[in-house]
């Protein structure tokens, strides 16, 4: 394998089998991956874009070495992470959404040090270091507090500064914007994308359902769904994609529900619907403006009053929409993560 | 890694590891007493009884030197063997199996942390209970009692280093193991009474457990008047069964971690909480 792919996967799969005791009760299997094929050259920040349950976390644990696949194989810095994986875990760190890693009772520098030991820093090294990283995630002014006292949202600046203390050549972000307030997540975007610009020759595997955040910073992403790759490409090619059909968003009163009048139109390549207050949001993918006219026909026909209608640009959840042929938030059936 | 920076990445791991029992812990004063009020509580209460009976003098050191070496007991059962269950839950097993660092030496230094820990407790119950119920001990040997010391210690810890593998695996079913462990054990292994007075062949039985010949030996070497007559074996064969249960819990508890792991990832329990 080439030295310049950092990440590559061949029709990996993984199958998820419940114990006897509990198969009485759920699926006997359940298959999280599906037979997932990609590469990642060095230097770049790819994303994997799913909703819940579509296999991106199963993905992240296959690579770092915290599960195996059932089949397929897979390399991270040319190793095989199911034949070597203490050799994978040289190169490689990890950060997770929602982590609550570390103790308690040890403040935040105690904690970053005590991980840096895991990977033979020396301690003068690791402290500077620790020091510099907080103060670029704002964090200096709680690095003698004990880390039962941080907010979510420190706490999971924390663990970024724990991921990036290493400085490993590969690492995997698992969702880690989940939860956090707006201010926060950008922050830690603005860390992502700048620790990458000044390290050109390490590479990043970001999983999250945030389209906003894998638009933002990821050269390609891959969108996953039940365990399979549906699309493999940079944003903008992604979206450009889209650029000949007519994308509009309604917002309707009077109903909950227009899937049935609008979906079997001719001209609807797609059809997404998410129920608010006051009314109805749909997400239309047309094949060109001249289906609008019975769209709207089909919706007051249904008894649906129209508030608003925008035709917009599309955006990587019109991609998912158009490749996996359901919205986003909507109920998939998908297998588990 | 090199050979050598693979040697400073387990020193600097086992003091990494270390760091949060010797420190950190000492942040939570509750320990005074939950971990030497409480003990000393129930030493106290075998110390009445015999006092009641008009047992010999020696008999109160028995139940403080008991006292004190159930505490290393508690310790292995639930900050050791148990503990890999606590990291899982809180996501720190996963950051240490990614790390390129040695799962030994992790679990070293949950030892050698618990170790300090603990000895900081014990050595508190020790005086405070032979200052209270004045117990004279006299110390025959003191290499020979270090010894026996220490390797009781190396002996236990290494058995908690095996039974935590059994958490990578196992989640609350191996709770329950620890808490069916935990009185069974304080009876057989004889923490407030000679092992010899539950006839031999239950004393043999309970020598798998180091605690059980620990305590044996070092009450010989600090009541050797008393002991003649109530000791299982000798001094000198209970160290060198100790030296043996090290060296064998130790490579067991290296096989085991090794096999566990490899099972864990394989059927994606490494990572799975609430099991």
């Amino acid at each position: 394998m080439s030295s310049e792919i950092a990440i590559r996967t061949e029709d990996l799969r993984r199958v998820f089998r419940a114990r006897k005791r509990e198969a009485k009760k759920q699926k006997r299997e359940v298959v999280a991956l599906d037979g997932i094929s990609f590469a990642v050259p060095r230097g770049e920040l790819f994303g994997v874009l799913g909703p819940n349950g579509a296999g991106k976390t199963t993905t992240i644990k296959i690579l770092a070495t915290l599960l195996t696949p059932t089949s397929g194989r897979a390399w991270v810095a040319g190793v095989d992470v199911a034949a070597d994986p203490k050799g994978v875990r040289e190169h490689i760190g990890m950060v997770s959404g929602g982590e609550t890693s570390g103790y308690g009772l040890l403040t935040v520098e105690e904690n970053l040090w005590m991980f840096s030991q895991f990977y033979g820093m020396e301690t003068r090294t690791a402290r500077a270091r620790i020091r510099e990283l907080l103060a670029v995630v704002g964090l200096s002014d709680r690095s003698r507090t004990k880390i039962y006292h941080l907010s979510t949202g420190m706490r999971q600046k924390m663990n970024f500064v724990r991921g990036f203390l290493t400085e490993p050549e590969i690492l995997f972000l698992d969702e880690p914007t989940l939860g956090l307030d707006v201010q926060t997540a950008r922050t830690l975007r603005g860390f992502v994308s700048n620790w990458l610009l000044e390290h050109p020759d390490r590479t990043i595997l970001l999983t999250t359902h945030a389209m906003h955040e894998a638009d933002e910073l990821c050269a390609r992403v891959a969108i996953i769904d039940r365990g399979r790759i549906l699309a493999c490409d940079a944003p903008a090619n992604l979206k450009r994609g889209l650029k000949r059909e007519a994308i509009v968003r309604l917002r309707i009163g009077g109903v909950d529900d227009v899937r049935a009048a609008v979906e079997p139109l001719p001209g609807v390549s797609r059809f997404a619907q998410r129920a608010h207050d006051d009314h109805l949001e749909a997400d239309v993918i047309l094949a060109s403006d001249a289906a609008l006219t019975s769209l709207l026909a089909a919706v007051e026909a249904g008894g649906g009053a129209l508030v608003s209608l925008e035709k917009r640009e599309p955006t990587l959840e019109d991609v998912f929409l158009e490749v996996v042929g359901h919205g986003f938030e909507e109920p998939n059936g998908g297998g588990a993560a | 890694m090199t050979g050598r920076s693979k040697w400073t990445t387990f020193w600097r791991t086992v003091r990494g590891r270390a760091y949060p029992r010797v420190i950190g812990a000492q942040r939570e004063k509750s320990w005074v007493f939950f971990e030497i009020f409480l003990p000393l509580l129930q030493v106290t209460a075998y110390v009445f009884i015999y006092r009641a009976i008009q047992a010999p003098p020696e008999f109160l050191g028995f139940v403080v030197l008991g006292g004190a070496m159930s505490a290393y007991w508690l310790n292995v059962l639930w900050s050791m063997a148990s503990q890999l269950y606590w990291e899982k839950e809180t996501g720190n097993l996963e950051l240490y199996v990614v790390a390129p660092t040695s799962r030994m030496a992790i679990l070293l230094g949950m030892a050698l942390g618990g170790m300090f820990q603990t000895t900081l407790r014990a050595a508190a119950i020790i005086t405070i209970g032979a200052l209270l119920f004045r117990v004279s001990m006299t110390v025959t040997n003191i290499p020979v009692l270090l010894g026996v010391f220490l390797t009781t210690l190396v002996a236990l810890y290494g058995l908690g280093m095996m039974l935590s593998s059994l958490f990578l695996l196992f989640g609350r079913e191996a709770w329950h193991f620890s808490n069916l462990l935990q009185e069974p054990v304080s009876l057989v292994s004889g923490f407030y009474f000679p092992v010899r007075a539950l006839g031999q062949l239950v004393a043999a039985a309970a020598s798998v457990l180091p605690i059980t010949l620990g305590l044996d030996a070092m009450r010989q070497l600090l009541f050797p008047s008393m002991m003649t007559s109530l000791r299982f074996l000798s001094a000198e064969v209970e160290l060198a069964i100790l030296v043996g249960a090290s060296v064998l819990f130790l490579f067991l508890a290296h096989r085991a971690l090794s096999y566990f792991e490899k099972l864990a990832r394989r059927e994606g329990r490494l990572t799975v909480r609430g099991q």
